[in-house]
């Protein structure tokens, strides 16, 4: 009766189908809601599209909105090339003098309060004079991003088989050509991730941009975070809505990248 | 010298400049923050520049103590604020974690049993909601929390109320929101540790008689200690200095210290106040934060 111990029981069947329906129900309702014709959030008037003409007419929200995926955009592609190197770093540098320093460093933020990041960056940015904006919301965010590109990098770096790369040295390459023409195209699918998930992390702050923005050019999630304070909009269901359009475009590239890094014979990123 | 040797140099130097960049970045951005908090006056230009200037370092008290002002009253009364969001922010951190490692653990439980397939799928459907927007996600519980939202529709419809329940601006509603939001963050260690458990070690336990209640109490839930410390710290440390859930979803009638911080910085312009939040903040996390890094080490070292 071995199996009795092991067997997919009912418990883990509900268990299961209730924490799903749990993650997923308040999302499909706010994305039904954002095509609720009414101007009342709560009562349904029929299908419309009135609040995604709302948005985009609505000046102020579109600049937060550009602001908003120009950081998102810019920030990934430094975080991505910064994180990649710093997996380089630890996945194949061996032992180094601050290397326990440099893991410290990399893995702290990605648990770190918000609060603490955004306070420190603008007491730097302050103390350096630097104008804030565009750039210091960029800088805060490539920071905090570069991290967990550096950990879906590294464990793919980590899983590798090393012995193609000590081929390609046996067979004539330098370290570097052995790293471009073995290596690089082996991680590119956990670099792929790795900046989708920079780009929708950055998509989705609010507490590091409000303190590392200036006055004038606020990011999308902080205009979104002052009007959900004030009460729910419909327009702002519209504006979230296209957000997860836009996640989901993005999930689902991700996730062929890692397909495409599974049926190479390797794990995939954890995250 | 081995292949690994040679190939090594220059992955170190690969990791020169975002060594320099995390150093600038993210360290040398604490000394700032510490030189300010025990700095009686802001360092920052105007327009930010603070009113009051006294911060709760041991410096300021002593200044403070020497002015016996007005100031130094008001310190009292916001260290007291201080004190009690602190114990607010562990209040809410510790509960938080146990009621996502009470629901997390079913669900990373019944993940790990599903045939094999089936589990890169329920993977792949808790990891979506993680790049989902956090903010959206609690928004969308603001939608159906509201007085008029769909909750109080339902449970009107039902009969289970006879008057809509006020469901926002309540503790209630914030620990919803939190356990909502860090539950991909609770299941995936979780996971991670129940799939790549051993399954002959509970058939061999079935076959000395234990019952699947035993088994789990005696060999699933102690291997599957390492996951719960993972997956608790990494809930508990970024839950002690939330803003954004509580401060949408709680009521204001008592903050939790990254409110209070947020309430210096924004509010009050209080800087080094701020601060100084922030460095007890800090302290409070080094614990949890080394132990965090010691079991992320491990993990690592196991995977090689």
């Amino acid at each position: 009766m071995a199996h009795t111990v092991t067997r997919l029981t009912r418990f883990n069947m509900t268990s299961l189908a209730v924490g799903l329906a749990f993650l997923y129900l308040p999302i499909v309702i706010l994305v039904i809601y954002s095509f609720n014709a009414s101007r009342l959030v709560t009562v349904w008037g029929g299908w419309s599209l009135r609040w995604y003409r709302e948005f985009f007419s609505d000046r102020a929200m579109l600049e937060a909105a550009w602001m908003s995926l120009s950081v998102a955009a810019v920030s990934a592609t430094l975080a991505t090339l910064l994180g990649t190197l710093a997996a380089v770093g630890l996945a194949r540098g061996e032992r180094f003098r601050g290397r326990a320093l440099f893991s410290g460093m990399l893995y702290s933020p990605l648990v770190m309060p918000e609060v603490i990041s955004g306070l420190s960056l603008l007491l730097l940015f302050v103390a350096l004079n630097a104008e804030r904006g565009f750039w210091t919301v960029t800088i805060a965010h490539t920071t905090l991003t570069m991290c967990f590109v550096t950990v879906v990098v590294q464990s793919r770096l980590s899983a590798l088989d090393r012995s193609l790369e000590e081929a390609a040295m046996d067979l004539g390459c330098d370290p570097v050509r052995a790293f471009l023409m073995v290596t690089l195209p082996l991680i590119v699918p956990a670099i792929v991730a790795g900046w989708m998930l920079a780009f929708t992390l950055s998509l989705d702050d609010v507490v590091i941009a409000s303190f590392t923005t200036g006055p004038g050019s606020a990011t999308l999630p902080i205009r979104i975070y002052s009007e959900v304070r004030l009460g729910v909009k419909p327009e702002i269901n519209a504006i979230c809505t296209l957000v997860i359009a836009l996640i989901a475009v993005i999930i689902v590239i991700a996730s062929f990248a890692s397909r495409l890094s599974n049926a190479r014979g390797e794990s995939a990123a954890p995250l | 010298m081995s292949a690994r040797r040679i190939f090594a140099r220059p992955a170190r130097l690969a990791a020169i400049a975002p060594y320099l960049w995390m150093v600038l970045f993210f360290l040398v951005p604490f000394g700032f923050v510490l030189k300010i908090s025990l700095s009686q006056t802001a360092i920052a230009q105007p327009p930010y520049t603070p009113v009051f200037d006294f911060s709760e370092g041991r410096a300021a008290l002593a200044a403070a103590f020497a002015q016996l002002s007005f100031d130094n009253f008001r310190l009292l009364v916001q260290d007291n604020l201080y004190i009690l969001s602190y114990l607010r922010s562990l209040v809410v951190a510790v509960t938080s974690t146990l009621i996502l490692l009470l629901i997390g653990y079913p669900i990373a439980y019944g993940m790990a049993r599903l045939p094999q397939r089936w589990q890169a799928v329920a993977m792949m459907l808790v990891i979506v909601p993680f790049w989902t927007s956090f903010l959206i996600r609690i928004y969308a519980w603001i939608n159906i929390l509201q007085h008029d939202g769909l909750l109080n529709q339902v449970l009107l419809t039902l009969h289970i109320v006879s008057a809509p329940v006020v469901w926002l601006s309540t503790d209630s509603a914030m620990y919803l929101g939190i356990v909502y939001s860090y539950l991909p963050f609770m299941i995936l260690p979780l996971y991670a540790t129940l799939s790549k458990m051993d399954a002959s070690l509970l058939e061999a336990a079935g076959d000395l008689g234990a019952s699947p209640r035993q088994a789990f109490w005696l060999v699933t839930f102690p291997l599957s200690l390492p996951g719960v410390g993972a997956g608790a710290l990494l809930c508990f440390i970024p839950i002690v200095g939330e803003f954004v859930i509580p401060d949408l979803l709680a009521g204001s009638n008592s903050l939790m210290i990254g409110q209070t911080l947020w309430l210096e910085f924004f509010t009050n312009k209080d800087w080094p106040v701020a601060s100084a939040a922030a460095v007890a903040l800090l302290l409070l996390l080094v614990p949890p934060l080394v132990l965090y890094d010691r079991l992320q080490r491990r993990q690592l070292e196991a995977n090689r």
